[in-house]
């Protein structure tokens, strides 16, 4: 049966020329893509094309990662909140975006908010700086002035002073000497002081910000976010959040109640029982399904091309369309995505079995 | 009672004690309930004013029709009504049988057809569908009825599962050149695709699962590596990517004179997908049967094969039976995705309908319907995977 199969594939492979061939990587591509993460013109090749792509999909995988999971810590934590309003208002944002596809709220974020969106002319204005119209998201820029070498030096020195303060009291903590309190509110004193000051008295300010100037039909110099961008990481975010807020919750509910009772006794503030009690002992449970809500996110981030982001199955697919070589690069691209996986579990893999307990 | 020992204080008390308790217990609890308050308040208003003044929801009314069959041509739609009678009396016979979470989702079916009856009331299907749906339900609670407590039907209704549903296939797919025209499944759409897509992709992964997570724990290397590196390779990547393969490369395994229409190639790729995931779900129920089961069964002289099937089988399915009703929800979600290789299930008939130049502009109306649409059916269903898992007792033994 198996041979049946192969040898269908095989004839039929060769009769519209289908075999696996990769050659196709060094001519041009001949198609732009808008956003591009680094220079790209229609006239590079597709393996260029293709790293564009494959930047992009690890761009957007990881701005999800880093924002769903500071999200889904808040919710999480939210759920499980002394105040009703809150809890219930966390646990209606889980139960809404669990129960429904991931496709239906890119679409509803990207056509039915995103691209309603006042026109350019009549953009959205946060204080002149921010701009948020049809064509996306504009922030101002940040720009180097001259005096950011000076600045930046201090800023090292804050560091170094920092780090230096935090040995100091651990020195002293450990000679059983009163560390007063030097560890921590004077490092970060330290940290945050000097490069202060250095802020206040060089003139001009060390980075100024360059706020977007309309230009005709558009916006000109800042930072642009393409409504395609915005849709995508914010669809991500928002429904990756929700499953990470309910990991973040099974994690906290598995830890013993005396412990808390036990932080309590001992006089910590609530926020000092979660910081120091709670969480870390949590961060054992959640690791192994954290990690596979992120795979799921990178995963889900192949959706960009509902919203037409230039991600590295949007490309495939133009790529595999254009050079009539569609089994190749869809396999090309599924090894990809099997990379990223890989990577990331590999990642996780390292720090679970760091942070878990060594039992005797 | 002993005495001397005084009950615990009555903590209830009343309204204002438990919104002293649960909303103003600290001054920035009262700050950050004030200010929710204002916020959802106002959000509230506004969505509700949208929903009942704004919104257009002659989209969702004038094209009910197409979210919930598709192009399936409305003169043979009356096969789907009938196929729904079919599921209804066997959905009705279950919960009298099983009751717990079954009920609740057969209830469901009966509400959800009432519910519809009343939209196609209103709507272009006319009083004739609404009425055959208003039957349906009425078939359901009759089976309800008939079925309370008869637990001597329980093996008689499982062949009627397993027997209705290729049954009520065949009866919307058709057999040409009968009473029942063939209908191509290239015109299914909406809802109906949704369903047959889930349900299709779930059954016929589910044996090609069990035998992928029995390779997995087989004792022959070739068998065990195939298995896993299969189970791995499918979990490792998007299923748009799988979709879009199947798509490209289902028809190149058949011989060259035979054509298969995009459903069957989306449904193909959906249940090589879900084969993957189906596995990893039995695989842990596997592990959960003590190895003292499989011994006990060489003791009594059972084969490898035997042993399986009626020692380790029944009781690993029976424990990842809530799991894969998680699996069935998360499937019924990524049916959206046919949407990227151009196929119309609910979503993307929600597109095709926002196509129509006199509902250009109605993205909110149709977006929040379909969203609701998922929102219920995957609700219900998790809710009633919950009261499955309490009543199968998973993970308490």
């Amino acid at each position: 049966m198996a041979s049946v199969l192969f040898g269908n594939l095989v004839a039929a492979m060769s009769r519209v020329g289908l075999g696996f061939d990769l050659g196709f990587l060094d001519t041009t591509a001949g198609f732009d893509i808008a956003g591009a993460p680094f220079p790209y013109e229609p006239s590079d090749s597709y393996g260029q094309a293709f790293l564009a792509g494959l930047f992009n999909t690890l761009l957007v995988s990881f701005l999800g990662i880093v924002f769903a999971t500071a999200l889904g810590l808040i919710v999480g934590v939210a759920r499980l909140s002394g105040n009703w309003l809150v809890s219930r208002m966390a646990a209606g944002y889980v139960e809404t975006i669990r129960n429904t596809p991931l496709l239906v709220q890119l679409f509803f974020i990207y056509f039915a908010v995103l691209l309603q969106l006042p026109t350019v002319a009549d953009s959205m204005s946060l204080g002149g700086s921010v701009f948020l119209n049809q064509r996306g998201l504009f922030l101002p820029s940040p720009q180097p002035s001259p005096t950011i070498l000076p600045w930046l030096l201090l800023l090292a020195a804050g560091v170094v002073a920092g780090f230096g303060l935090r040995a100091l009291a651990a020195r002293r903590e450990a000679a059983g000497l009163r560390t007063h309190r030097l560890g921590s509110i004077g490092s970060l004193a330290a940290l945050i002081v000097i490069p202060a000051i250095g802020w206040v008295v060089s003139s001009p300010a060390p980075i100024s910000l360059a706020p977007p100037t309309r230009q005709g039909f558009n916006f000109a110099g800042g930072i642009a976010l393409s409504p395609e961008f915005t849709a995508i990481v914010v669809g991500l975010v928002l429904y990756t959040a929700a499953f990470i807020a309910e990991v973040v919750r099974g994690g906290i509910q598995a830890i013993r109640r005396g412990q808390v009772d036990a932080a309590y006794a001992l006089g910590l503030t609530e926020m000092q029982t979660l910081r120091l009690v709670i969480l870390p002992q949590a961060l054992r449970v959640i690791i192994p399904p954290l990690t596979s809500q992120y795979l799921n996110l990178a995963k889900n981030s192949s959706l960009a091309i509902a919203v037409g982001y230039p991600d590295l199955f949007k490309v495939g697919t133009t790529i595999g369309n254009q050079t009539g070589q569609p089994v190749s690069v869809i396999i090309l691209v599924m090894a990809t995505y099997l990379m990223i996986s890989l990577s990331i579990s590999l990642l996780l893999n390292l720090y679970n079995r760091r942070i878990q307990v060594i039992e005797r | 009672m002993t005495t001397g020992i005084l009950p615990p204080p009555d903590e209830t008390g009343g309204a204002i004690a438990w919104l002293r308790r649960n909303l103003f217990a600290t001054w920035y609890d009262t700050l950050l309930t004030v200010v929710l308050v204002v916020v959802l308040g106002a959000f509230a208003i506004g969505a509700a004013q949208w929903a009942v003044t704004e919104a257009r929801w002659g989209v969702v009314i004038t094209n009910l029709r197409l979210f919930l069959i598709g192009q399936y041509p409305f003169e043979e739609a009356w096969r789907i009504w009938l196929g729904l009678t079919i599921l209804s009396a066997l959905a009705g016979l279950s919960a009298g049988i099983y009751g717990g979470a079954v009920r609740t989702l057969g209830t469901w079916l009966a509400a959800g057809q009432a519910i519809l009856a009343g939209l196609a009331f209103v709507s272009a299907l006319g009083p004739i569908v609404a009425l055959a749906l208003v039957f349906n339900s009425a078939v359901a609670a009759l089976g309800f009825i008939l079925g309370l407590r008869r637990s001597a039907w329980r093996n008689g209704l499982a062949v009627g599962w397993l027997v209705s549903l290729p049954v009520v296939f065949l009866l919307l797919s058709g057999i040409s050149g009968t009473v029942i025209p063939e209908v191509g499944t290239n015109v299914w759409g909406g809802l109906l695709l949704t369903f047959v897509l889930a349900t299709v992709g779930i059954v016929l992964a589910f044996p090609l699962g069990v035998l992928l997570a029995l390779g997995r724990r087989s004792g022959l290397p070739a068998i065990r590596v195939l298995s896993t590196a299969y189970i791995e390779l499918i979990r490792g990547v998007p299923l748009v990517t799988i979709l879009f393969m199947a798509d490209l490369i289902l028809p190149l395994f058949l011989p060259g004179d035979v054509r298969i229409d995009r459903v069957i190639r989306a449904t193909g790729g959906i249940v090589l997908f879900s084969a993957a995931y189906v596995a990893e779900n039995v695989r842990g129920g596997l592990q959960a049967i003590p190895t003292g089961q499989v011994e006990a069964a060489q003791a009594l002289g059972l084969n490898a094969f035997q042993s399986n099937l009626f020692v380790v089988l029944p009781q690993a399915l029976r424990a990842v039976i809530p799991a894969n009703v998680g699996l069935f929800i998360s499937l019924l979600k990524d049916t959206t995705l046919v949407v990227i290789i151009g196929l119309l299930e609910l979503l993307g008939i929600g597109r095709a309908v926002l196509a129509q130049p006199q509902w250009l502009g109605a993205q909110l109306e149709v977006y929040v319907f379909i969203a609701i649409v998922f929102f219920v059916l995957c609700y219900t269903l998790s809710q009633a995977s919950y009261r499955l898992e309490a009543s199968l007792g998973v993970g308490s033994r």
